[in-house]
């Protein structure tokens, strides 16, 4: 049946505590990586994996760290992006806040598989309280060796820093995220150069996600071939999915990549709250374009939600029920994105805050016959035109409330 | 520089400042560590900041102007942030702002008289399995109704 891999432990008492998460087995994959094993090996058994982003991108995590150049003389980084700031996510709230010391022991492992001697966890500020813990985990980690110097008797070493964002979206995005840690604004970089080659003060960067992070560990401990049969041939392992919304149960779900989506919302969270009826899922975080009702029997993986014409994103599932208006969904949507776009790229600053203008118009019941189409062309021109994804994120939403729920938007004009 | 600053405080910029390769890195916490003491980074916490670090005070305020959690003048004793994306507002957010607006006397980005409260409306603070939620300070306070708002601002001396 289903088994859980990173959530596993959360009923523990006191699992923040080191001795407890060492009582559950906790850090024997980082001794067994760094006593037996070459980084090289430890690169490749997460290669073998398959292991994808869980921030986003879905991007596979050992490929994303073959490309880091060992042969510069250059220092190399790790950026563990805790910033989870895509509307409906909130797992890695609950991984750092139930486990810290799964994540540090991931952070161990990528940071020995590529070289790296200084790890940054950038964490958004709201997160002050789980920054606290996270800090109280590492200084834990010091005392016993297992940060530092000479981590548990052997030559590598590695620091930990957790540094807090402030309150800025855009720095989810990984150049923004750079920009942010070196004390600059979050304005992302122009790619290519990736971070790869030139990140963190212009040296080779890992950014990898929370989740993406706390897998690790049970990788190095049970084998690629364990973990590819926790998800599918593609997909290494499980999926921590995030319900929100009208349901009886929100909360997280970890469960393995390519269970339906109706499955999660009805099943594991309860189905809809007060007996309502279900309109709308956006099954990825705020920038997933949106499914209908009729869509919703989708195996939750990266490649067939793509072929829906959305995409898995940080497998936040927000539910709308029939009773919510789709212009208030809209009105959010458009407000969210014109609110947090950085203002570097024209499309994306200019366009998001004149299709929130237009949005708000049409809930003032004074829309116009053509602000529709206004909007889809204002869309269409920010998608695909910006240096980061951020443009795609507003674009592909809103595009897709206009096209799938036309008709009802319709209503809302003035000369409806 | 007219402000007082704490020897401790100037002791943990210090710190904080020495874990990083390149001093200006520690910007962001060094300004946490600022607004936690003065409550909020006005022109002389730029300058004194850009002075710990460094920097031109105006690096200082292309970055405090930039994130929505700086300050730049002093707000109420409990700030109560109130989400109002999306799974917070399917679950009532909006009728919790306009609750908590005729409740304090206040509009949205206003402060109470007495000093106390500032209301604020704000994205998504990652916790929307208990929406719809809002932050007092850094404390998170979710599935909140009406009645639970009337007994936590009782409860916030």
């Amino acid at each position: 049946m289903e088994e859980k891999v990173l959530t596993r432990h959360f009923g523990v008492p006191d699992l923040l505590r080191i001795e407890v998460y060492r009582g559950q087995g906790g850090y024997q994959a980082a001794e067994k990586a760094l006593k037996q094993m070459t980084p090289a090996e430890v690169l490749e058994e997460v290669k073998k994996a398959s292991l994808r982003g869980r921030g986003g991108a879905g991007f596979p995590a050992g490929v994303k760290w073959s490309f880091v150049p060992q042969n510069i003389p250059k220092p190399r980084y790790l950026c563990v992006n805790a910033d989870e700031g895509e509307p409906g996510t909130f797992k890695d709230r609950y991984l750092l806040t139930h486990n810290p010391h799964l994540l540090l022991e991931g952070t161990i492992l990528a940071s020995y598989a590529v070289g790296i001697r200084a790890a940054f966890v950038y964490i958004r500020g709201e997160y002050e309280t789980v920054a606290r813990r996270l800090e109280g985990a590492i200084a834990e980690a010091y005392k016993v060796g297992f940060l530092g110097e000479k981590i548990m008797g052997t030559e590598f070493n590695l620091d930990v820093v957790v540094h807090r964002g402030a309150g800025a979206y855009v720095c989810g995005e990984e150049t923004a995220l750079l920009e942010s840690l070196e004390g600059k604004r979050g304005y992302p970089r122009l790619k290519p150069p990736f971070p790869a080659s030139v990140g963190l003060f212009q040296c080779p960067t890992v950014i990898n996600n929370v989740e993406t992070l706390s897998n690790i560990p049970f990788i190095i401990q049970n084998g690629a071939e364990w973990f590819l049969k926790r998800g599918l041939p593609k997909d290494g392992g499980t999926r921590i999915f995030g319900v929100s919304g009208m349901v009886k149960r929100p909360g997280i779900y970890e469960l393995p990549l390519g269970t339906k989506l109706r499955a999660i919302i009805f099943d594991q969270a309860g189905g809809m709250k007060d007996g309502k009826r279900l309109k709308a899922v956006i099954p990825g975080g705020m920038s997933a374009p949106i499914l209908t009702e009729e869509e919703i029997d989708l195996p939750m993986d990266f490649d067939s939600l793509v072929s829906a014409g959305t995409m898995l994103g940080s497998a936040a599932i927000i539910v709308i029920d029939q009773e919510t208006s789709i212009l208030d969904v809209l009105g959010v949507v458009s407000r969210f994105y014109a609110h947090e776009s950085c203002g570097q790229c024209t499309p994306c600053r200019i366009g998001t805050s004149w299709i929130n203008k237009i949005v708000k118009r049409m809930v003032r019941g004074e829309g116009e016959a053509d602000d529709i189409d206004s909007i889809i062309r204002l869309a269409t021109n920010i998608k695909g035109r910006t240096l980061c994804p951020l443009g795609d994120a507003a674009a592909m939403p809103i595009l897709s409330i206009c096209q799938k729920f036309r008709r009802e938007l319709e209503g809302y004009l003035r000369h409806a | 520089m007219s402000p007082e600053y704490s020897a401790a405080l100037r002791k943990k910029i210090d710190e904080v400042a020495s874990l990083y390769p390149k001093k200006r890195a520690a910007l962001l916490p060094v300004l946490h560590l600022v607004q936690q003491e003065v409550g909020f980074i006005a022109a002389a916490e730029e300058h004194f900041v850009a002075a710990a670090l460094g920097l031109k005070p105006i690096k200082v305020r292309e970055v405090v102007t930039f994130y929505t959690m700086f300050l730049r003048r002093p707000i109420g004793k409990y700030h109560l942030q109130v989400c109002s994306n999306l799974s917070c507002s399917l679950l009532g957010a909006g009728s919790l702002l306009d609750h908590l607006q005729r409740k304090l006397g206040i509009g949205v980005g206003e402060t109470t008289a007495d000093g106390r409260f500032t209301l604020s409306e704000v994205e998504c603070l990652g916790a929307c399995e208990q929406a719809p939620c809002l932050m007092v300070n850094f404390d998170y306070q979710g599935q909140m109704d009406k009645d639970k708002i009337d007994r936590l601002l009782e409860s916030l001396e």
